[in-house]
């Protein structure tokens, strides 16, 4: 483990989500799955609804990141999210409901918005069904 | 000097009135006290935003600059008027209107989208015009709401029906400090003064996707999201001052019954006193 760190700061909203080092994150864009170690080249990437990986210390947190954007620099990441949230905050019961009602729309209409949505379930049902 | 019985009406009056300001300010205190934590909660979000697009553009190529930083001139102005639904708030509402209508634009080069009852008619009568009326999102403001009306916003600047985006509100400088604020969304403000130079990577920022579909993503959320920074900052005023308004009220109802009771006891007095002098010279006019 490189001694150099990241500094990670997610903010929604409405709350600081959080702020504080990182050894390596992981996260997915719309141009699919980005890792990003420090000294990183300068990015700023629109975020796809996937988990978030953060690795701290040889410690793993994951979370739930469904939009928004990040902005990479060599020792700094700063994301910007309107939805994301801690396993343990997700209400699997509405997911699953959203799930279906993407599904049905999709059935009848195939448009953008239900595809974002029924991902965004998707991922949440994952995430915390793995945190059981 | 007034009779003793309108004086006692009058003090029965605000005295009423004095308990209703009571009420309001002790009710604006409470949603004071919630509407603050959230703009302390969402304050950071709203200023690496601002930083954020404001670097990204610093960095951003000449092609992209040119559509969203370089002012052209002419043209609408989109006007984000929040003010509140409610009056008695002090100079609150009167404040937002002001910064309208001095902004240096005339009256027909404004379209404005209006947050808040108050505003919205004081700048009818004025003669503005009101693109669209948002205000029972005054309420309870939500993120969902903000990007509503950021929408609409963005989808009259895309088409060129306007061509700058501003957004009027309250700063929240604390619970007896407010200020009125106009702040121009699109085109932001010149990025070089904006942005630290400390960041460090004076290399251009890549783009993933592409600089001009990342933007397209990243604008809407730029501007949607500072619409909903400054809802929840104008509720926070808009509390702050009734608070401060009804305070003043109480302070001048209770001044006003001190007054007044000084006045009816004199009143009292001297018409006590008269009807002893009347009494007594009636007793000597029988004693002669």
């Amino acid at each position: 483990m490189s001694d150099k760190q990241l500094k990670l700061n997610i903010y929604s909203p409405s709350r600081i989500f959080y702020e504080g080092e990182a050894d390596f994150v992981e996260f997915v864009t719309t141009e699919g799955e980005l890792g990003i170690y420090p000294d990183h080249i300068p990015l700023t990437a629109v975020v796809a609804p996937g988990i978030l990986r953060i690795t701290k210390d040889g410690k793993v947190r994951e979370a739930t990141l469904l939009d928004g954007f990040a902005t990479v620099l060599p020792r700094e990441i700063t994301v910007l999210s309107e939805a994301c949230e801690w396993p343990e905050e997700i209400d699997i019961h509405r997911a699953e409901e959203a799930k279906i009602r993407a599904e049905r729309k999709l059935a009848m209409e195939q448009t953008l918005r239900d595809e974002l949505a029924l991902r965004r379930a998707l991922v949440r049902i994952q995430m915390a069904s793995k945190a059981k | 000097m007034a009779s003793m019985r309108d004086i006692k009406r009058r003090r029965g009056s605000i005295e009423s009135t004095g308990q209703i300001t009571k009420a309001m300010k002790l009710v604006s205190t409470v949603k004071l006290q919630k509407a603050k934590g959230r703009a302390e909660e969402s304050k950071p979000y709203f200023n690496h935003l601002y930083e954020t697009v404001a670097s990204i553009f610093a960095k951003a190529e000449p092609e992209v600059k040119a559509r969203y930083i370089t002012k052209s001139a002419g043209g609408k102005k989109a006007f984000i008027v929040i003010s509140s639904n409610r009056g008695l708030a002090g100079g609150y509402n009167a404040n937002v209107v002001k910064t309208v209508t001095g902004s240096g634009f005339s009256k027909d080069d404004i379209l404005v989208y209006a947050v808040g009852r108050k505003a919205r008619e004081a700048l009818e009568r004025k003669g503005y015009h009101i693109e669209k009326d948002y205000s029972e999102v005054m309420n309870s403001p939500l993120y969902s709401d903000a990007s509503d009306i950021g929408k609409d916003v963005m989808e009259a600047f895309e088409d060129g029906r306007v061509n700058e985006i501003f957004v009027v509100f309250t700063i929240f400088k604390n619970s007896v400090s407010q200020i009125p604020a106009q702040l121009r969304l699109l085109p932001t403000e010149d990025p070089g003064a904006l942005s630290d130079p400390n960041t460090g990577a004076e290399a251009l920022m890549n783009f993933e996707p592409e600089a001009e579909e990342a933007l397209k993503e990243i604008i809407p959320k730029y501007v949607s999201g500072e619409i909903y920074g400054a809802l929840i900052e104008s509720l926070a005023s808009e509390n702050g001052a009734r608070m401060q308004a009804m305070d003043n009220a109480t302070n001048n109802a209770e001044e006003m019954i001190e007054k007044l009771t000084i006045q009816f006891n004199r009143a009292r007095q001297g018409s006590i006193t008269q009807e002893i002098t009347e009494i007594i010279s009636g007793a000597n006019a029988l004693n002669e």
